[in-house]
């Protein structure tokens, strides 16, 4: 942030050779107005909020009687570490993400391999059509897929029934509950298909080419060649995959009725936030639940941005 | 493939019949894996068939375990005034379709609609093993129902304009913002563009609290200026995506342009707008879609004012009261979904391209 404050302050000493030229500062000028309204939209919207929710948690307040306003000190941390609740919910979350993030990565990349074809007649249809349900409001499909996995009048289990298996009865039986949320999520794989899709077809055919000169087999140049070419973009998909499941709520305020239904096992740690804050009102401690979910997903990025030099290749050479 | 046609000596080998091998191949090729592929599709499209079916059917035909897979009702005849089950009978290999008029547990007694004349003929056997007969019928109730439960017109409306008015801000400010990060040489540019790009993965809850109470104290809470307003602050994803398009226009003409003495302001309207359209339809879609399926937001500031409640919260309120009405749940679906896929169909191609332009340097 500073290096913008900078060119603002009168250039120093005059008589040595100025900063910058006066076309230069009638160029910093401009792309400054240019860029203004994501500047104070992000301190408006990220850096403020950000401090006055940590200001929050170290606080006691009603919403109602915002003039009773002190400071409690760490109180609301160490409540929060003494709620079996946080603990719970974070277990539920993570059992989500254990399920959910696998499908955000493999489906959207088999669907993407699958629209990539050479062989695929009709190729933009399928795209489209596997894209589609991205446009549906998660609500909806968590209302559809609720009723496709109603134990008795569900297609789902119907079908399983052809097979002769017994289907579980998905929402009210609390093992299965969170696996059948995750489910759920094969239906918003679009974006993440259309940005594998084009990962794919930036991979140099050359590669392909020199690949089976050598006498690689398919599966061999799959991964050897692609899935080290379009790593950085699994990446990028794998960290948007594990912050949205850190954030589920629509199926737990749907599906769990918003109490966790069936018995507490999906009260998500998003769910249990907004009942704090929004339910109960209680601001202070939802701003302290927003801080540790806060540094739970730093901690999560940095362990995935460690261990990508293993695994992500940057064709370029560079690390982003 | 392109190798073999590119290099002459290669292609005056060919003989015809290899030519023919190939082509069958690559035909079984085709065949094999479109229909792999429709497969696939086919599962993955089921929960829609679910929907549509289901919206159509009544609350009977759902619950009713025996019926066939298209919406269906049991078909009756009536005989001397009644209405009577008309049930499918195996005999001498052929199946015939007879009222079941006295239903006891060994034997029944039938009527032939055909063959009134024969009178009541006397069945052994249990009619329990019988499979009724089912004629495709559809329900249309549904939407009128779930249309007078919620008033989907008003939702409509209001999930129009807060997209409509959110979409406008979006993309003027976006648009600057990309202007303003491809066009001008600022210092510490790379690192500004980082920040913007880190606040992607920022989870929303950090900054959610102060930003609520924030708004409510400046009294905007349970209004619709919370859902709109912000987004005139442009976003990470979008000034992305025009960034990529934007840098993909050459600088020539922007630059003959200031020689010609026009502002930046000028130059972007007249010179960078004309070019960036594929870009900026995108972003408008983009956020049409999002805010018409936006959840969170209207639920936290909108709270208990049902009348500005877009579409998505508002039928969440008929999930809750009439769960027991899955047909009629399935149609507020339908009419909450089908502006945004019927728009996506019109405008798909551009829309894909939109996203496959984000993809590429990410």
């Amino acid at each position: 942030m500073t290096a913008i404050a900078q060119p603002a302050r009168p250039a120093s000493p005059p008589q040595k050779k100025p900063r910058y030229t006066k076309l230069e500062k009638r160029e910093i000028k401009w792309g400054l107005i240019f860029i203004s309204p994501w500047i104070i939209g992000f301190f408006l919207f990220t850096v403020f909020p950000m401090i006055a929710s940590f200001v929050f948690s170290v606080t006691q307040f009603d919403l109602l009687q915002p003039k009773d306003f002190h400071f409690v000190g760490l109180s609301n941390y160490i409540r929060l570490f003494n709620d079996p609740q946080v603990m719970k919910s974070l277990l539920i979350t993570l059992r989500f993400a254990l399920f959910s993030v696998p499908i955000a990565i493999f489906v959207p990349l088999g669907l993407a391999l699958l629209v990539n074809a050479k062989y695929l007649f009709g190729k933009n249809v399928f795209r489209a059509l596997f894209f589609m349900p991205q446009m549906i409001t998660a609500v909806a499909i968590v209302v559809v897929f609720g009723g496709v996995l109603n134990s008795q009048s569900g297609w789902f289990n119907r079908i399983l029934g052809v097979f002769g298996i017994q289907g579980p009865n998905w929402f009210q039986d609390e093992n299965w509950v969170v696996p059948a949320m995750a489910l759920m999520t094969i239906w918003i794989v679009g974006n993440t298909m259309l940005t594998m899709l084009a990962g794919l077809q930036n991979v140099p055919t050359e590669l392909y080419e020199a690949g089976r000169v050598d006498g690689a087999s398919p599966w061999r140049s799959f991964w050897n060649i692609t899935v080290p070419m379009i790593s950085p973009i699994i990446f990028y998909n794998l960290i948007l995959a594990f912050i949205g499941s850190l954030q589920y709520f629509v199926g737990a305020y749907i599906i769990g009725n918003g109490r966790g239904d069936p018995n507490g096992s999906t009260m998500f740690y998003n769910m249990y936030l907004y009942k704090t804050a929004f339910t109960f009102q209680d601001m202070p401690y939802g701003a302290t639940l927003a801080w540790v979910l806060f540094f739970i997903g730093l901690i999560l990025m940095i362990i995935l941005f460690k261990v990508q030099n293993r695994w992500v290749y940057y064709a370029g050479g560079d690390k982003s | 493939m392109t190798t073999t046609t590119a290099t002459s000596p290669v292609r005056t080998r060919q003989n015809p019949n290899w030519v023919a091998k190939r082509r069958w191949r690559n035909f079984t090729a085709i065949a094999a894996i479109t229909f792999f592929g429709a497969v696939i599709l086919l599962a993955f499209l089921m929960p829609l068939g679910y929907l549509f079916l289901t919206s159509v059917k009544d609350l009977q035909q759902i619950q009713d375990v025996n019926a066939p897979f298209l919406p269906s009702r049991p078909v009756t005849y009536n005989y001397q005034g009644t209405d009577y089950p008309l049930m499918e009978i195996p005999s001498d290999g052929t199946i015939k379709q007879w009222a079941l008029v006295e239903k006891y547990r060994e034997n029944s007694k039938f009527i032939d609609p055909q063959n009134l004349g024969a009178g009541l003929i006397d069945w052994q056997g249990k009619w329990r093993t019988l499979k009724p007969v089912y004629r495709v019928e559809l329900y249309t109730g549904n939407f009128a129902a779930a249309n007078d439960a919620i008033n989907i017109g008003r939702l409509l409306r209001n999930t129009f304009i807060i997209a409509a008015l959110g979409t406008i801000g979006t993309v003027i400010a976006s648009t600057f913002v990309a202007y303003g990060f491809t066009r001008f040489k600022i210092p510490g540019k790379n690192a500004i563009f980082i920040i913007l790009m880190a606040t992607i993965i920022l989870p929303s809850q950090v900054t959610l609290i102060p930003t609520y109470v924030f708004f409510r104290a400046i009294g905007w809470g349970g209004t619709w200026w919370p859902l709109i307003v912000p987004h005139f602050f442009s976003n990470a994803y979008n000034v992305f995506l025009l960034r990529q398009y934007f840098l993909s226009i050459p600088k020539d003409l922007d630059e003959a342009a200031w020689i010609d003495g026009a502002s930046p302001f000028r130059t972007l309207i007249s010179v960078i707008i004309p070019q960036a359209w594929p870009a900026l339809t995108a972003v408008a879609m983009f956020h049409f879609f999002f805010a018409w399926n936006d959840f969170f937001a209207p639920l936290v500031y909108l709270a208990g004012k049902e009348e500005l409640y877009p579409i998505a919260v508002g039928f969440t309120q008929f999930n809750n009261a009439y769960g027991s009405q899955p047909g009629q749940l399935m149609a507020a679906t339908l009419m909450a979904i089908a502006i945004p896929v019927i728009i996506f169909f019109l405008a798909q191609r551009q829309f894909m391209q939109g996203i496959v332009v984000t993809g590429v340097d990410k």
